[in-house]
């Protein structure tokens, strides 16, 4: 069923352009952000609802503040 | 009449990274006037990295990359819709459903797709894939996750390299085929794509290099290539990643100077046209862009990067808005970074603006190391290999013309850390990658050295 | 006032209530400022983060000739810093162990709670004896396989090798601080002994871990394995009671912030780094050129003591806007206070998941507390700078 309020979903994205591999980010939200090898960072990019305070405290932390946590874009007619 | 320039029509075409973060930009510059997005794909801006590492592991869903916003642009958002051409003079850019928006200021993101197979019949063939865009990436995702027999790529550049890694991974046999000498090559030269090589055969790749492919074959569905050494391979999937071809097209008409190389703009990311002058009321971000920077002799460059496109939007955002002036250059040293095989390797400054190169911490054989670049003398690009933590230093070196080699007393320092071996960058016509980066002037005189 | 003699002044107990004043001072005075002791003293921002991303910086006291025997990797540089560093974090973090801070959460929280459960309105308290200290250092214990018991032991040994790793002017650093080596050899033989009843029936923690590990090629030597697991064991509580106690002071004196943050309480993650940026736990770092360098205009030789003064770059207003200012919710916040590059504090993870815990489970007790003493009486060290006790009348 569709209703009229659309369900808004939390985002993550990593600017690994300023990531340097101090995996704050993975010690904190361990089910969001994985690292691959010693420093390369992966992460899943739709943030479930149970992980979103876990994300918030992965983005306050990490020491470069490439973390950025978010709504999806909602590109609607308005 | 400064103020004016808070308001008006903006429009910005090309919906992904860099337009997105263009329209946030504008409106924390104070952007009160309308602003419309167009996007030729019917998605919100999604991220597309992940497409070539998350998505094929399986660890994420192509339709799950909607990139968050740090505020709502509160734009009109004109998605899955191609915009076909712009009227400089009527200030109008004409969309294929006929309309046609008018602007006061225009803003053209809108980067790159992936090179298609050159011939189309073969290209069209079942399990023949480019990865560029999330369905691409969600239909090689489902293709190998039914285990295919073998999974044939062609090219070894950063993409390429990549999906061979994630096969690996998934424990899927896969070839490369590289017309270069190895892996990488085009983008960080001789040294550190000898690595790359050991790295791909080490996780089990079969490397080809040397090699082009000359035809790809099957009957509806593909079932494998023929090589130019004569050789054949079999194999399910085929993933084609030759580069990127910059979305210009649209632009042929318009009097800007958009080509091949990209649409080129000033250091202010003010679109050239086709004369050389500068115009008032366009500009130009992310990948689809070429621009003069000062520290690489002014060369125009153009860059594939997810963090150029970040800074050129927040560039072009704010000269959008602002008078002259005020207005910044974008001056962003380049930076790039590929996770693959377990290592992760980052590339600050321009590598292919060299022509020697010197290992200046760690080692080939610790997988862990600091290359340093330099031309004519003085520093111009470093490769971190798993040591992501001393690239700040070297940026640093960059931004400050430092002389190279660098100076002594590094800890860690490689035993060879005084021995400069040339930079061995490939001539781009040589590789079946084309490069993430690319000096769009004339190439640094780095055939003096022993082809 | 003669800034030769910063450093002496910075570590002049009675500037330890207060020596914010003197860091805008040094700033002022520099970037580079020799001392009369012939050690340079650094507190802008964005030197120090250079200098702490320059590898041609050493962490290793052996370097200005200290003549010590091998540090724990805190003080060694790379390679063998970087060995002995993904070694220790094997059992700790990522990519070997991501899940177990995490996985701690809630034992740390119930920690929290059951120390301020005694504790009803009206009475007092001392923040640091009765809460800041016993926190991290039962977390510690239960993380490293230390039995809580033997704290009085282990609270001396740390209390005498902390004290000889502090910044003082005119140190002679060639001399070997007894007390200090002392301290670490019978500390780390403790360690040793705890690990070696461990070997063959592992159990959860991390000595256990380390000692069992089959791996030849990733075992640590018992020499490595004692240095450190004190090192561990030391960083792990007398860092982070700074933290916390610093946190509850900085939050009485700010009445507002402390309502803001009563309020909205999805700002505690921002406001604890916030608190790492204006109340550090660490103050000072000492670094020591490899090879004679240029730092921002003035030579340095090798071998010389450099202290980069983290505490001051954290309030540099050519990086910080307003730097004075305690700001919960403050953007792009970079701070200094677990430092930055490779040495960057191992332990910061789990410092910031007790320091949530802990101002989590203080902030409703805070609302009608008041300070029995302001300024509190402050540790002797410098370089840990914190409050030896906080009374608070709840």
């Amino acid at each position: 069923m569709t209703t009229e309020e659309e369900v808004v979903e939390m985002r993550t994205v990593v600017d690994l352009t300023r990531c340097q591999g101090y995996a704050q980010c993975v010690f904190l939200a361990p089910e969001v952000f994985e690292l691959h090898g010693e420093e390369g960072l992966l992460y899943a990019t739709a943030v479930p609802d149970d992980q979103v305070e876990r994300v918030r405290q992965a983005a306050a932390a990490c020491p470069v503040q490439a973390i950025l946590l978010g709504e999806e874009v909602s590109t609607g007619a308005r | 009449m400064p103020g004016d320039l808070k308001d008006g029509r903006v429009v910005i075409v090309g919906a992904s990274l860099a337009g997105l973060r263009a329209a946030e930009a504008l409106r924390e510059e104070g952007l009160t006037g309308s602003l419309t997005v167009v996007g030729e794909e019917p998605h919100a801006p999604y991220d597309r990295p992940p497409l070539s590492k998350q998505v094929l592991l399986g660890q994420a869903t192509a339709d799950t990359l909607e990139l968050p916003m740090r505020r709502d642009p509160d734009a009109e958002w004109r998605l899955g819709v191609r915009a076909t051409g712009v009227d400089l003079l009527a200030k109008r850019v004409s969309l294929e459903d006929g309309e046609s928006l008018p602007y006061d200021r225009l803003l053209i993101a809108t980067g790159t797709r992936a090179r298609p197979w050159p011939n189309r019949e073969e290209g069209a063939l079942d399990g023949v894939f480019t990865l560029r865009t999330r369905e691409d990436g969600a239909g090689l995702a489902e293709r190998l996750a039914a285990r295919p027999e073998r999974v044939l790529v062609i090219g070894g550049g950063f993409t390429g390299s990549e999906i061979a890694s994630a096969c690996r991974e998934l424990g899927l046999e896969v070839t490369v085929a590289e017309r270069g000498p190895a892996p990488l090559v085009g983008a960080l030269g001789g040294t550190l794509s000898k690595l790359a090589a050991v790295m791909q055969r080490n996780h089990g790749v079969d490397l080809r290099t040397g090699v082009t492919v000359t035809a790809l074959n099957g009957n509806g569905a593909f079932t494998g290539a023929e090589l130019s050494d004569g050789s054949r391979v079999e194999a399910d999937v085929c993933v084609v990643a030759l580069g990127a071809i910059r979305n210009v097209e649209w632009l042929a008409e318009s009097g800007l100077a958009a080509g091949p190389r990209g649409i080129a703009c000033d250091a202010g990311c003010r679109a050239f046209n086709m004369y050389g002058i500068v115009t008032d009321d366009v500009f130009v971000a992310g990948d689809v862009s070429r621009f003069p920077h000062p520290l690489f002799g002014y060369q125009m460059l153009s860059l594939e990067h997810w963090g150029n496109a970040v800074e050129q939007a927040a560039v072009a955002a704010h000269n959008m808005v602002n008078p002259g002036p005020l207005q910044r250059p974008h001056l962003a040293i380049p930076v790039f970074w590929s996770t693959q095989f377990g290592l992760n390797i980052k590339s600050v400054g321009v590598p292919t603006y060299s022509d020697h190169v010197v290992i200046a911490q760690g080692s080939l054989e610790a997988r862990r190391l600091a290359m340093v670049y330099g031309y004519q003398g003085r520093v111009t690009a470093a490769v971190t290999v798993d040591m992501a933590k001393a690239l700040d230093y070297y940026r640093h070196l960059i931004e400050t013309a430092a002389p190279f080699p660098p100076p002594p007393g590094a800890q860690d320092r490689a035993i060879a850390a005084d021995i400069t071996i040339p930079s061995a960058v490939p001539d781009p016509s040589v590789l079946s990658h084309g490069p993430t980066v690319a000096l769009t002037g004339h190439l640094p005189d780095r055939r003096l050295t022993v082809v | 006032m003669d800034s030769a003699t910063l450093l002496a002044r910075i570590t002049d107990y009675a500037s330890r209530p207060n020596p914010y004043p003197l860091y805008a001072e040094l700033r002022e005075a520099g970037p580079v400022v020799p001392q009369a002791d012939g050690s340079y003293l650094i507190g802008t921002y964005h030197l120090i983060a250079a200098l702490l991303h320059d590898p041609r910086m050493s962490a290793d006291p052996r370097t200005r000739g200290e003549a010590t025997h091998k540090p724990p990797f805190l003080r060694l540089d790379d390679p063998e810093h970087h060995r002995l560093r993904t070694l220790a974090m094997r059992p700790f973090g990522p990519p070997h162990s991501p899940g177990r801070v995490d996985g701690m959460r809630g034992e740390i929280d119930r920690i929290a709670r059951e120390l301020l459960e005694p504790f009803e309105a009206g009475r007092q308290i001392d923040i640091v004896d009765d809460f800041a200290y016993p926190l991290p250092v039962t977390v510690i214990c239960r993380l490293l396989g230390v039995p809580h018991e033997d704290e009085p032991l282990f609270r001396a040994w740390s209390d005498a090798i902390v004290a000889a790793a502090d910044v003082r002017p005119d140190d002679d650093s060639t001399k070997p601080d007894k007390a200090g080596d002392q301290a670490r050899m019978e500390m780390g033989g403790y360690l040793l002994n705890l690990a070696e009843q461990r070997r063959g029936k592992p159990g959860d923690d991390m000595l256990s871990a380390f000692v069992n590990e089959p791996d030849p090629a990733l075992r640590l030597t018992d020499e490595e394995l004692a240095e450190t697991a004190v090192l561990l064991l030391i960083a792990g509580h007398e860092t982070t009671v700074n933290l916390i106690a610093n946190g509850a002071l900085t939050l009485l004196r700010q009445p507002e912030q402390l309502d803001r943050l009563r309020r909205e309480p999805e700002l505690l993650p921002r406001a604890v780094e916030e608190l790492l940026r204006y109340e550090p736990p660490v103050h000072m770092r000492e670094r020591i050129p490899h090879a004679d360098i240029d730092i921002a205009g003035t030579l340095v030789p090798a071998g010389a003591s450099v202290v980069l003064v983290l505490a001051s770059g954290n309030r540099d207003p050519m990086r910080f806007r307003d730097p004075d200012r305690f700001d919960p919710a403050r953007p792009d916040n970079q701070h200094l206070g677990f430092g930055s590059g490779i040495h960057a504090c191992y332990g910061g993870p789990l410092a910031r998941v007790e320091a949530y815990a802990a101002l989590g489970a203080l902030l409703p007790h805070l609302g009608s507390a008041r300070l029995v003493e302001d300024p509190p009486p402050y540790r002797q060290n410098a370089m840990l700078r914190g409050p030896r006790h906080l009374p608070i009348h709840l």
